[in-house]
């Protein structure tokens, strides 16, 4: 092949292999980046791309396959050697010390000093830098790293990784946390990494994201490469397509809304949800969506609401937490505890609950909700983020909730997952029951709900029929840009 | 087969120490012997009681420093009482509620305060032993006799009746096990463990759960007292000093997690064994208590250890 021809790749990745036992997780995988260019990789979970990634910045090792830098042969020992050759990782999970301030975070393990003698001036200059480099020179430097935002912790994490000089930048999920207006800064970031040269991996379930910030993607699907190319040539169709054989119009289900009587009403705004209906809640991150539907379930102790989520689930009131790993599930417990601890006290008689009747009264809903798993006595921390959160929706199903309280359900899972969540939310509502879903995802928002209500500041500014939305009037209503 | 191994785990680590003091010819006619046998048996009484209550306790994410002057104070009580001359019933509920009264004023300290139990513990830990060398004028309290005497003996070393302390352990041990699998209290514990904001969400009353623990506990840790007052045939408020060490190490070598959401009752039980048992083999082998000390303090590590290794070959 004449090298001549174009310019080397930055990274060329051809015919990885990485089986684990019996599971084949990468079959012949390739992959090609130029300098400077961001590429998104695209694929449901467990399609391989985390697998890809550990490869990629030397947590394991492939099987066969080749990788090359700039032409040369790369074959990383552990990570520290992947980030010496210019390949960095940033995590979904932010691995800052929230207590440490953000120029000892950015300059952690690379501090500049002299016999062990730190030079803090040197190390300030060196995180102003790389700061300046995202266009965030104007952070506190002295300030600790717990008291920022999400989104600038993020470009924290994203200077200290600068630090390295990489020459491949890997972020996975980098927008899941974020909202709308974060979410436009954070490609801001990534095009400034783009014209300095560092070529970006995007992961990302988020397709338009993937339309505005990557030049090129690649799909991977059980494995292997199924397609690649330009974005700006390919529909949004067809990458779904290549995902998982499916149009991106079969992702949300064709409702017929059928609207009952008056359900529930949270404590802001005089907001009722009716039988049938799907209500959806928007606004910015710190708009106070979170708090309202957690003081409407009794969780946050509150002066407007003064119930219990036991009294709640008694009610027939669900609640699904938009934190999965920390508040949503119990981890190392099997499914049946997962799905069933609010129903304890129905499912046993005189306080007696034999492992026998959790399972007998769990195992239905594996099937109802095609949950993939062994059994019922699973431990739901062995499952994939998906099917987690269907058994933290299985929860709300088999108590059975009649009002759901939903914060951001598809949070952080591929898209069939999502696609089988929206077909389940608008089951439920057909069966007549109340939906409140707040969401940061404005087109899951869109496609689903039948009413919206935005939130700026604690408060509901406005509440009206989806069709009377468009994504502009509502973001202008959530960030208050017709008021102030 | 996996999830046998780690089941048997503990198990095996019992038969393994059983075994090498075996290998020696000089002790290894009375080690094994039936005699010895109880022995070990009534020396662990008092550690696996407590680890009756501490289980409960770990597997709920919470820890327990109390226990020994718990123990110490329930002990002075109950010879209090029979200096009083209460009947044995009554000294026995007596003793037992002392020791659910400071576990039920540690779990509200916890769980109602939300502080942590590590801290709370640590100051009960003073207070009890502080009040229990109080209540005994700072001597040991003494009694003409009590039936109470008769539980921990080991007396007929070559009858085959087990001491009454033994079968206390026993049943109660069977008893926890069932509660901790199968009842929605139990449940509710491994579940507070595992996720304690999971369980809020769910409904589970969490306060009030973590204090029923702590005074469920509490009241195993005065039954420990009273076991250590038949041991002892004296109220002693300088008895069992670290001895929540020896307790907290016999369930974590039992394969509970100080991290909460896991653990038995029977791997608490063996490990509480596995302690008594080398502790016994030491003695008999000549060494001096510091070796012990050593090789328990080993032990402890190595039992955590192989547990990660389990765990990690797991995922």
């Amino acid at each position: 092949m004449p090298a001549s021809a174009a310019p080397a790749p930055r990274l060329r990745l051809t015919g990885i292999d990485k089986a684990f036992g019996a599971t084949q997780a990468l079959r012949g995988v390739s992959l090609e980046v130029a300098p400077g260019e961001v590429h998104a990789l695209i694929g449901e979970n467990g399609a391989g791309k985390s697998t890809l990634m550990k490869v990629l910045s030397g947590v394991i090792r492939g099987d066969a396959g080749t990788m090359e830098i700039d032409g040369q042969p790369y074959t990383p020992a552990d990570t520290l050697d992947a980030r010496r050759r210019g390949v960095a990782m940033i995590y979904q999970e932010l691995s800052l010390a929230p207590h440490l301030s953000v120029w000892e975070n950015i300059v952690l393990g690379a501090e500049p000093n002299r016999l062990g003698w730190l030079d803090r001036i040197a190390a300030r200059a060196r995180a102003r830098g790389v700061l300046a480099r995202l266009a965030h020179e104007h952070l506190d430097l002295e300030r600790p790293v717990g008291q920022f935002s999400i989104a600038e912790q993020q470009v924290i994490e994203i200077a200290r990784a600068l630090l390295a000089e990489p020459r491949v930048l890997v972020m996975d999920e980098p927008t899941s946390s974020l909202t709308q207006a974060d979410t436009e800064k954070l490609f801001d970031v990534v095009a400034q990494l783009s014209t300095h040269g560092v070529s970006v991996i995007y992961i990302s379930h988020f397709l338009e994201e993937v339309r505005r910030v990557a030049r090129r993607f690649t799909v991977l699907k059980d494995g292997q490469t199924v397609g690649a190319g330009d974005v700006a040539t390919t529909t949004q169709d067809e990458i779904v397509r290549l995902m998982v054989g499916r149009a991106v119009t079969d992702l949300y289900p064709t409702r017929q809304p059928q609207i009952g009587g008056p359900m529930f009403t949270l404590p802001a705004g005089d907001l009722t949800v009716h039988a049938g209906e799907i209500l959806g809640i928007a606004g910015l991150i710190g708009a106070g969506r979170t708090e309202l539907l957690r003081a409407a379930f009794g969780l946050d102790p509150s002066q407007i609401v003064r119930t219990t989520p036991a009294r709640r689930w008694a009610e027939g009131v669900g609640f699904l937490s938009e934190n999965r790993k920390e508040e949503g599930l119990m981890l190392p417990l099997s499914l049946a505890e997962n799905t069933s601890l609010p129903k304890y006290a129905t499912l046993a008689r005189r306080g007696w609950l034999p492992a026998k009747v959790l399972a007998a009264a769990t195992a239905p809903w594996l099937g109802k909700l095609s949950i993939k798993a062994r059994d019922v006595r699973q431990g739901a921390g062995e499952l994939s983020g998906g099917n987690q959160q269907k058994v933290a929706l299985a929860r709300l199903l088999a108590h059975p909730a009649r009002v759901l309280l939903l914060d951001e359900p598809t949070r952080g899972i591929d898209v069939g997952s999502k696609a089988q969540i929206y077909d389940l939310i608008a089951r439920l509502a057909a069966e007549g029951c109340a939906v409140v879903m707040v969401s940061s995802y404005l087109p899951e928002l869109f496609g689903l709900c039948d009413r919206i209500a935005v939130m700026r500041r604690g408060a509901v500014v406005a509440c009206r029929p989806t069709p009377e939305w468009t994504e502009q009037s509502l973001m202008t209503a959530a960030i208050g840009a017709d008021a102030a | 087969m996996k999830s046998l191994l780690s089941r048997f785990g503990p198990f095996l680590g019992l038969l393994v120490v059983i075994g090498l003091f075996s290998l020696s010819n000089e002790i290894r006619g009375y080690f094994l012997s039936y005699a010895n046998f109880k022995i070990i048996l009534t020396q662990t009484v008092i550690v696996a009681i407590g680890a009756l209550g501490m289980t409960m306790i770990i597997v709920s994410g919470g820890i327990d420093l109390s226990v020994g002057s718990v123990i110490a104070l329930c002990s002075v009580v109950g010879a209090i009482l029979i200096q009083e001359a209460w009947p044995v019933a009554a000294v026995v509920l007596a003793v037992v509620a002392t020791g659910g009264l400071v576990g039920l004023l540690n779990g509200a300290a916890i769980a109602g305060l939300r502080m942590t139990p590590f801290i709370i513990t640590l100051g009960t830990l003073g207070i009890a032993r502080g009040a229990a060398k109080w209540l005994a004028n700072n001597e040991t309290v003494n009694y003409d006799a009590s039936p109470i005497n008769h539980w921990m003996t080991t007396a007929d070393p070559f009858g085959w009746a087990l001491p009454t302390g033994a079968w206390v352990t026993l049943v109660l041990a069977v008893l926890t096990a069932v509660m901790l699998r199968s009842t929605v209290f139990g449940r509710h514990i491994f579940a507070i463990g595992s996720n304690e904001a999971t369980a809020r969400l769910c409904g589970v009353a969490t306060v009030r759960t973590k204090i029923l623990i702590y005074a469920a506990a509490g009241c195993f840790f005065g039954l420990a007292g009273l076991m250590q007052l038949s041991r002892l045939r004296q109220g002693d408020p300088t008895v069992a000093i670290g001895v929540e060490l020896d307790i907290i190490a016999a369930v974590i070598i039992g394969g509970a997690s100080l991290n909460g959401g896991v653990g038995t009752v029977l791997g608490s039980m063996i490990g509480a064994l596995i302690m008594a048992v080398l502790r016994n083999g030491s003695q008999q082998m000549g060494w001096p208590t510091y070796f012990q000390e050593i090789i328990i303090g080993a032990v402890i590590i190595a039992a955590v250890f192989l547990d990660r290794l389990r765990q990690a070959k797991r995922e």
